[in-house]
């Protein structure tokens, strides 16, 4: 089988079949998180293999739709569910641009604590926990309160909602950027000083900091719409947070003018556990993002094989 | 009563108290009276204009036209027409030269060795001045090579190359319509303070649509970003023009023509070096928030590594911005000051010594570097990076330090902060619309008054009162901190030559260094907050103040001090009687200054979780919401030309009053 699949990869860069296919480069576009710069280089190095042109172009995360309904950018490889959700969904409405489907990557973010709080807050991963020891997460700007750090405030999340449902004596502030989000947690860390904030994965800091999510009451649609499902029947938000599919888009017209490309980027699929390992080598070990990536493709052949194949 | 409101300070003292009390009773008087349009502006009276804006938007990009092109086509023609000369420089110095695509690619030509790179710039070095510059030029461009952000570098100067012409030239050009033609003047004024206040991320979202991805559009925004000071300096330059050089000219058979160019443009040379090097130092500040949308370079690596939290290289490539506007500023000066040497005489290569060895070598590099990979592109095995320092130093200050800063800290937040916040946020928008234009009125008469009145209600008029109010809460107290510390670091510069050198030079680093590099550490010291956000202001908005001091304390006149001195002033008695007062336009300048930057510095605080206006235009650009986004940006703009208004009527007033 696997040798079959690279066989049929490499009769196709070989066949005229793709003479019909434009020869124009596809634009895929890069952010500034290295997740994300694996992922597209991933998907740009397996279509370079396919024979297509490919152009990497930097682009603003959300920014970036403007130009993918208009089809000066082509490709754009993570949209998560918790945080790009809305501009995608008005960008799939005007109808310039669709989805590709999963990337195979679930996103998680919850609430997160380093390990050596366990022994200041007993009770912890669960949630109830905090309701005991909020002044163990104090500063002096928010005493008696505890202090959580939470994520842009672009990014959504009903924070500030939670700790008012489920009656937690927290004072949310917002980071502006999942920069000073981490600058901080680093600081904190280095000092053992007390620290609760909002972690996404995959991501490199779960794999440094040694630590766990908070378990909240599971989520589910109706808790977030119906103040009268869960703990608190007066209010919403009463429960942890959703965990959401990251999401691959494209210009509406990529499949008329490279189509078998556009199943290729469909059929890409990479796990949490195989991006997470990748993204660890890229952030902490200091490999460059096109070595970790070759690497990724000597060792999976079949996988990606399998993506561009008839 | 009535007398005491005409004196000059009675006015101020009655005005404060009121503000003071209403803004510590409106909450009360809004529960008392059941009337939250006391502190809220009414939201059925709100403007929607951010869905009409939206809505010109779309227009402008889906349908605008002139009968044979679209208003889109326009602006993509100038895109192609900046892309075609960035192009050629990327590939000059960093990508060689091609054709085709992907597998298919043939290199036609490799680029510039580093090696021929480093020669050539030391040799622009010594040809705009002497061996010295051309060392300082050399040592900086080779400081890129050896911490390993040549590549990066390289795609920062091509970007830089095209950006700085088009800025100087394009400033130029306007600058001149405007010294020719008073209505030019009169309308170009108010696009020029926009184009300096309204903040970048504003805009970025319709010039991304307009003019593509890419570098293109990134290229643009520095443009526009960048221009207003070389179009206000060449107004000013030409207007310092003696009107006897003129006349001059005039009397030689000049036409305007040639009286512009021959005669009016070289002598106003000097002056306008100023705005070539404010073009550039503003170009290099740019840098970041283009990589944000896609120029790439040394800005996209100090936002990559802070993401990674690996300070070290954060500094490291945000120390490479600074070292490369250290070089082109000091260079581009050089070249203003540049005597007119007679031609030399012999063959080529003797009388064009410099250029035919940038040739010979480059030329040289290129055959060498088929053969050796080092020639051709510095090799990896030899550069250096300090990061692993930097994380340690990090690591170190904050394990021993916190608490001394938090104890610190804590202190000017309740003190300082707090207090501040509590009375700007309590102010009730219709009291602070009636305010400022007393303000504006008292201070320039009622024309500013209305100005001031009016551009307040537009703001309160689309629901952003409330943050408003923290935007100049916020602004105020690092405008007043930036100028506690930095008149006596002005002073102190202008009084001692050797020590100034070093000031200055560290205000320059400080302007240049991309404030992303000192965000982050200052984060991990003294956590999300207002606090943060205020250290990063204030440590932008320094230079100004010093600068300003520093150069009015030096303009000071000399028999000013000499009369001093023969009344047996001492020496601090000729600093605060005699110098500090005929200073005093120019300290207000610099405050006036220190206010624009910091007013520029808020959107990027918004990246550290401020409430502001700044974070308002930053969500309005994560949401690609053009028209709140800009209607958030004229409402800085609008803080900002108040405060400009206000404080150069001062200066005037002053200056008038010392006769000057």
């Amino acid at each position: 089988m696997k040798y079959r699949s690279v066989a049929a990869a490499a009769l196709m860069v070989a066949t005229p079949a793709l003479a019909q296919e434009s020869n124009d480069p596809i634009k895929l576009t890069l952010h500034d998180w290295s997740g994300q710069l694996i992922t597209t280089t991933l998907m740009g190095e397996v279509l370079k293999e396919a024979g297509y042109n490919i152009e990497y172009v930097q682009a603003d995360y959300i920014a970036q739709f403007a130009g993918l309904k208009t089809g000066d950018l082509h490709v754009a490889m993570e949209i998560w569910e918790t945080t790009g959700r809305e501009a995608m969904d008005e960008a799939i409405g005007t109808g310039n641009v669709v989805s590709l489907g999963e990337t195979g990557m679930d996103a998680i973010e919850e609430w997160w604590y380093p390990a050596y709080m366990e022994e200041r807050c007993p009770g912890l991963p669960n949630w109830e926990a905090l309701k005991e020891c909020a002044e163990a997460f104090s500063t002096p700007e928010t005493a008696p309160l505890g202090r959580y750090l939470g994520g842009p405030v672009t990014w959504g999340g009903f924070d500030d909602e939670r700790v008012e449902a489920l009656e937690l004596d927290f004072e949310v502030i917002h980071a502006g950027t999942d920069a000073a989000l981490f600058a901080e947690l680093e600081a904190a860390y280095q000092r053992t000083d007390p620290i609760l904030l909002w972690i996404y994965s995959p991501h490199w800091a779960p794999a440094k900091y040694d630590g766990s999510f908070v378990e909240f009451p599971a989520y589910s649609a109706e808790c977030y719409t119906d103040p009268s499902v869960g703990l608190n029947p007066d209010a919403a938000y009463d429960c942890g947070k959703p965990t959401g599919p990251i999401w691959k888009v494209s210009w509406a017209g990529l499949a008329d003018k490279w189509p078998n490309a556009a199943t290729a980027i469909k059929n890409f699929s990479i796990s949490n556990d195989a991006m997470g390992a990748m993204v660890t080598d890229v952030d902490l070990n200091g490999q460059t993002v096109e070595a970790t990536v070759a690497a990724w493709m000597a060792a999976n052949t079949s996988t990606w094989s399998a993506w561009i194949a008839k | 009563m009535l007398r005491l409101i005409k004196s000059g300070s009675g006015f101020w003292v009655l005005l404060f108290a009121a503000t003071w009390g209403l803004s510590a009773s409106s909450f009360a008087i809004y529960k008392a009276l059941d009337a939250r349009w006391i502190i809220r502006f009414p939201k059925k009276w709100e403007l929607q204009l951010d869905g009409v804006i939206s809505d010109f938007l779309t227009w402008l990009v889906e349908s605008a036209g002139f009968h044979f092109f679209s208003f889109k086509d326009l602006t993509r023609g100038i895109a192609a027409v900046i892309e075609a000369p960035y192009q050629f420089f990327r590939n000059l110095l960093i990508e060689g030269f091609s054709t085709g695509f992907g597998e298919t690619a043939t290199q036609l030509s490799p680029s510039l060795s580093w090696i021929a790179i480093v020669v050539c710039v030391t040799l622009v070095g010594r040809f705009a001045r002497d061996w010295k510059l051309a060392a300082l030029v050399g040592v900086c461009f080779l400081y890129l090579a050896i911490f390993g952000r040549w590549q990066s570098a390289m795609i920062t100067l091509s970007s830089i190359l095209i950006a700085v012409p088009i800025g100087v030239v394009g400033g130029l050009f306007l600058g001149i319509a405007a010294y020719r033609f008073q209505w030019v003047n009169l309308a170009l004024r108010p696009i020029l303070d926009l184009m300096q206040t309204v903040p970048v991320f504003a805009y970025l979202v319709p010039i991304l649509i307009l003019f593509g991805f890419g570098p293109v559009a990134a290229l643009v925004a520095t443009v526009i970003y960048a221009m207003p000071p070389m179009v206000r300096v060449t107004i000013m330059a030409l207007q310092a023009v003696p009107s006897e050089l003129q006349e001059a000219g005039r009397m030689a058979g000049c036409t305007r023509r040639q009286i512009m160019w021959k005669v009016l443009v070289p002598a106003a040379t000097p002056t306008l070096m100023v705005g070539v090097n404010q073009v550039i130092m503003l170009s290099l500040n740019m840098v970041i928030i283009a990589s944000m949308i896609g120029a790439g370079g040394l800005g996209f690596d100090v936002l990559a590594s802070l993401r990674r939290l690996d300070i070290g290289a954060g500094i490291e490539a945000g120390l490479a911005i600074v070292v490369m506007a250290i070089a082109l500023d000091r260079a581009s000066q050089a070249f203003s000051e540049r005597k007119h040497q007679a031609a030399r005489r012999g063959n080529f290569l003797q009388s064009h010594p410099l250029s035919s060895t940038m040739f010979i070598v480059s030329g040289l590099t290129l055959i060498l570097g088929f053969f050796v990979p080092a020639v051709q592109s510095y090799p990896e095995s030899l550069t250096i990076t300090t990061g692993p320092f930097w994380a340690a130093a990090m690591k170190w200050v904050n394990i021993n330090f916190f608490d001394t800063f938090e104890a610190i800290k804590v202190v000017i937040l309740q003190w300082l902060l707090l207090p501040v916040k509590r009375f700007f946020t309590g102010i009730p928008w219709a009291w602070g619309i009636l305010t400022m234009g007393l303000i504006g009125w008292r201070v320039d008469g009622w024309k500013l008054g209305v100005m001031a009145a009016l551009m307040m209600a537009f703001i309160a008029a689309n629901g952003l009162w409330a943050k408003a109010m923290v935007t100049i809460y916020l602004c105020s107290v690092s405008v007043f901190i930036a100028t506690v510390i930095g008149i006596p670091l002005g002073i102190w510069a202008a009084e001692k030559p050797r020590a100034g050198k070093i000031i200055l030079g560290l205000m320059d680093t400080l302007q240049t260094l991309p404030s992303f590099v000192y965000l982050i550490p200052v984060i991990m010291l003294f956590r999300v907050g207002d606090f943060s956000a205020m250290i990063a202001v204030v440590l932008y908005a320094l230079a100004p103040a010093v600068r300003y001091a520093a150069h009015g304390l030096r303009e000071v006149p000399e028999q000013m001090v000499e009369a001093g001195l023969m009344s047996g002033c001492t020496p601090g008695q000729i600093l605060r009687r005699v110098k500090l007062p005929l200073a005093t336009p120019h300290l207000l300048l610099g405050l006036n200054q220190t206010t624009m930057l910091a007013l520029s510095m808020l959107v990027i605080t918004a990246l550290v979780g401020t409430r502001d206006l700044g974070q308002e235009v930053y969500i309005a650009l994560t949401k690609a919401n053009a028209g709140s986004g800009i209607i958030a940006g004229l409402s800085v703009a609008f803080i900002a030309i108040i405060s400009d208004r206000i404080v150069n009527a001062l200066a005037d007033k002053q200056r008038k009053r010392l006769d000057l």
